[in-house]
């Protein structure tokens, strides 16, 4: 409990304290400590969790489920506070903000971080859209950092979009109250997601079903699911690169992790009806389509940061259609996609922060050269786009190949989507990056400042996962497929 | 079981949902800035006197608290940041042309309809009161969804995502009577830091494109040649 505590405290502290330093110098350390103190309270619920099953208290409760996505946020928080801390010092030298924007960066971070953690532990349906409504609030000042017309309008665009699509959900969510109202004892604990999976079975299915329609549009929206993605490539283009890292690696597997809470409830609310798999089969063809859509997207992109976040949607759109799909070999594919996507991903985002200072653009045509003019961005951009595009021995090949292994056994026909949408967005990553990589350095091409250690961190991570997934981690990850799933893999 | 049948403090909630719908309706087509967010005040008004209604019916005392809450926040705090935000940005005698008036009224017709037809299932088990409120909050969440499509003024815009916050209001109080305290703390703090942003995104919007018109922020699309 009291690791609980400490992982929602440290955060808050960070973006109060933050909010009033303006030197980016100072920031950048102080970010840092808060979130290396962050990921140490965040292994101490999971040493707790791992003893314990579960830690509740007052409206929070951790599962083996979200402990593992605790983990993983408070540790890809911590990779990104270095990444940004020299990311920043270029930006301010270059003088692209002013000291209040360094405040309100750094302050936000810790603030985005919160609301992530707090989705991410607590019990209550409500508090967790207060928690990923706050995440959008906390990420639109960031996207419209740089005050260029882009931004602004990336910004306008996120707010109202995500807005909307999560308004959306709140109408689900007060459906799903209304349901547990006409069933449960205390009605005050409505909103309670383990007193709800309790009594699962006794919800009105015909309410049930409207509501999950509501909350998978409102919370698909943060997913980035077509047709619902419009602001994700805009808001990760134009927002800081350290922003996009999080935006992509946290902030979409946390609003994947309300979509598969709430189909939790559903299926069991659905169970005895004339439709048990709704839920499932929806998320099968918004994932479905996501992938083959941002497959496709991924050849036409001219800016490096909006293609990378294509391929976010290409992968949401994956572990979405895993997840409905079901079965434990699906879960537990898809809970390894999560940990494998957000660690390549937030990679990637970082190594591309460094290419666009080196090019100083983030337009593709004109990225170029990066082997020969700084080897280890070159080297790291390469490696990440190799480990994204599903090759082995990176983590994520283990991960799609369970994954397509499960649609092979319950779905064969949608396997062949599934391969024609893997070479096509393969197809269109390295179309990109070959020439940025290899082609000739232009005149004068400089190299930066660049920390690559929470890259190499990263990869070396998904590396590792590839080739040999440790029998802690498979342990965890299996606990969380029984929760899910109802039975476990291994 | 017809509405006449109904007890009368349940038909005096329905009656003023129908007033909430109504005024939806006139946000929707109210060219006037000023003249909107006073149709929007008042609807905020509305929701805190069904918070309040709902509260007596059924003795709920947490509700009290909300109807002021509701009151604060919706017919007094926000109107009045968006009246001072239109005087500081000049836009007192601003007046938007809808470019087809009739089929987005009829669109918002079109969406009632829809928001019955989304609760017919509900029929059957549940009250006539819970099935015409819900469908009545939903459809003033779908118009607020409406106006932010058909409007291409900032401002109007906040106008229609505020006022879809205030269909879930009335969903929430209505048909559930009210929200666990804790939640609908977090949604009203969440509603006032958005509507904080807002003001500073207007100034941000006109420093970038001099104007709030947002169909005018059409950088960033997919097909353009070479992106900024």
């Amino acid at each position: 409990m009291s690791a609980l505590i400490l992982i929602l405290l440290l955060p808050l502290a960070g973006a109060l304290a933050l909010a009033f330093v303006s030197s980016v110098r100072w920031a950048g350390w102080i970010n840092l400590g808060v979130a290396a103190l962050t990921l140490a309270a965040a292994l101490w619920l999971g040493w707790t969790v791992a003893a314990h099953e579960v830690v509740a208290g007052l409206h929070f409760r951790v599962d083996a489920f979200n402990v593992y996505l605790v983990v993983l946020t408070a540790f890809v928080g911590l990779t990104t506070a270095i990444f940004s801390r020299p990311y920043m010092r270029h930006v301010c030298a270059n003088a692209r903000i002013s000291p209040p924007g360094v405040r309100i960066y750094h302050s936000m971070y810790q603030t985005f971080m919160l609301t992530m953690l707090v989705a991410l532990t607590t019990d209550n349906l409500g508090v967790l859209w207060v928690a990923v409504e706050g995440a959008t609030l906390a990420t639109v000042l960031l996207v419209s950092l740089y005050r260029t017309p882009e931004a602004v309008e990336a910004a306008w665009k996120y707010f109202i979009l995500c807005g909307v699509g999560i308004a959306l959900a709140l109408f689900g969510t007060v459906l799903t109250y209304f349901a547990a109202q006409q069933v449960l004892a205390d009605p005050t604990e409505g909103l309670t997601w383990s007193v709800l999976y309790a009594d699962a079975a006794a919800l009105d299915p015909t309410v049930m079903r409207i509501a999950f329609v509501f909350l998978l549009v409102g919370y698909g929206t943060k997913v980035g699911l077509v047709p619902m993605h419009q602001w994700l490539p805009d808001a990760h283009s134009e927002g800081p690169t350290p922003m996009s890292a999080v935006l992509s690696g946290l902030l979409l597997n946390v609003a994947l992790y309300a979509v598969v809470r709430l189909k939790m409830l559903v299926d069991g609310s659905l169970a005895a009806t004339d439709t048990p798999h709704l839920a499932g089969a929806l998320l099968m063809g918004f994932g479905l389509i996501s992938f083959l859509v941002a497959g496709l997207f991924l050849h036409r992109q001219r800016d490096i940061k909006r293609m990378f976040s294509y391929s976010s949607i290409e992968h949401m759109g994956l572990m979405t259609f895993a997840f409905g799909l079901g079965g434990p070999l699906a879960t537990f594919g898809a809970l390894l996609h999560m940990l494998v996507h957000s660690l390549t991903k937030s990679a990637i985002f970082i190594t591309v922060g460094h290419a666009a200072h080196i090019a100083g653009t983030q337009s593709i045509d004109r990225i170029r050269g990066l082997i020969r003019t700084q080897p280890a961005v070159g080297w790291s951009l390469l490696l990440g786009v190799v480990a994204i595009a599903g090759f082995p021995p990176f983590g994520v090949f283990a991960s799609e190949f369970l994954l397509l292994t499960a649609t092979i056994q319950t779905q064969p026909w949608l396997s062949v989507a599934l391969l024609g949408g893997l070479a096509v967005a393969c197809a269109g990553l390295f179309r990109h990056v070959h020439p940025m990589v290899y082609g000739t350095p232009p005149e004068g091409q400089q190299p930066v400042e660049a920390n690559m250690l929470p890259v190499m961190i990263h990869l070396g991570l998904v590396l590792w996962l590839g080739l040999a997934i440790p029998a802690l981690l498979a342990g965890w990850l299996d606990r969380a497929t029984g929760l899910i799933a109802g039975s476990h893999l291994l | 079981m017809s509405l006449t049948q109904l007890p009368l403090l349940e038909q005096f909630v329905l009656l003023q949902a129908a007033l909430v719908l109504f005024l939806s309706f006139g946000l929707l087509s109210q060219t006037r800035l000023l003249a909107a967010i006073h149709a929007f005040a008042w609807q905020g008004a509305l929701i805190a006197a069904v918070t309040l209604t709902v509260a007596i019916a059924g003795h709920a005392h947490h509700l009290y608290f909300s109807a002021l809450l509701t009151l604060a926040l919706k017919a007094m705090l926000i109107p009045w940041m968006l009246h001072r935000l239109v005087r500081r940005l000049a836009l007192e005698r601003h007046t938007e042309t809808l470019s087809h008036p009739a089929l987005v009224s009829m669109a918002a017709v079109a969406l009632v309809i829809f928001s019955y037809w989304v609760v017919v299932p509900i029929v059957a088990e549940e009250l006539t009161f819970t099935r015409n409120i819900v469908a009545v909050s939903l459809a003033v969440v779908l118009i607020g969804l409406l106006m932010l499509v058909a409007r291409q003024q900032a401002v109007a815009q906040v106008l229609g995502f505020m006022s879809m916050e205030n269909g879930l209001f009335l969903a929430a109080v209505s048909a559930t009577a009210g929200m666990p305290l804790v939640v609908e703390l977090g949604v009203a703090f969440d509603v006032l830091v958005a509507m904080v942003l807002f003001g500073v995104f207007f100034f941000q919007i006109r420093d970038s494109i001099d104007s709030l018109d947002v169909d005018r922020l059409n950088r960033l699309t997919e097909t353009e040649e070479e992106t900024p």
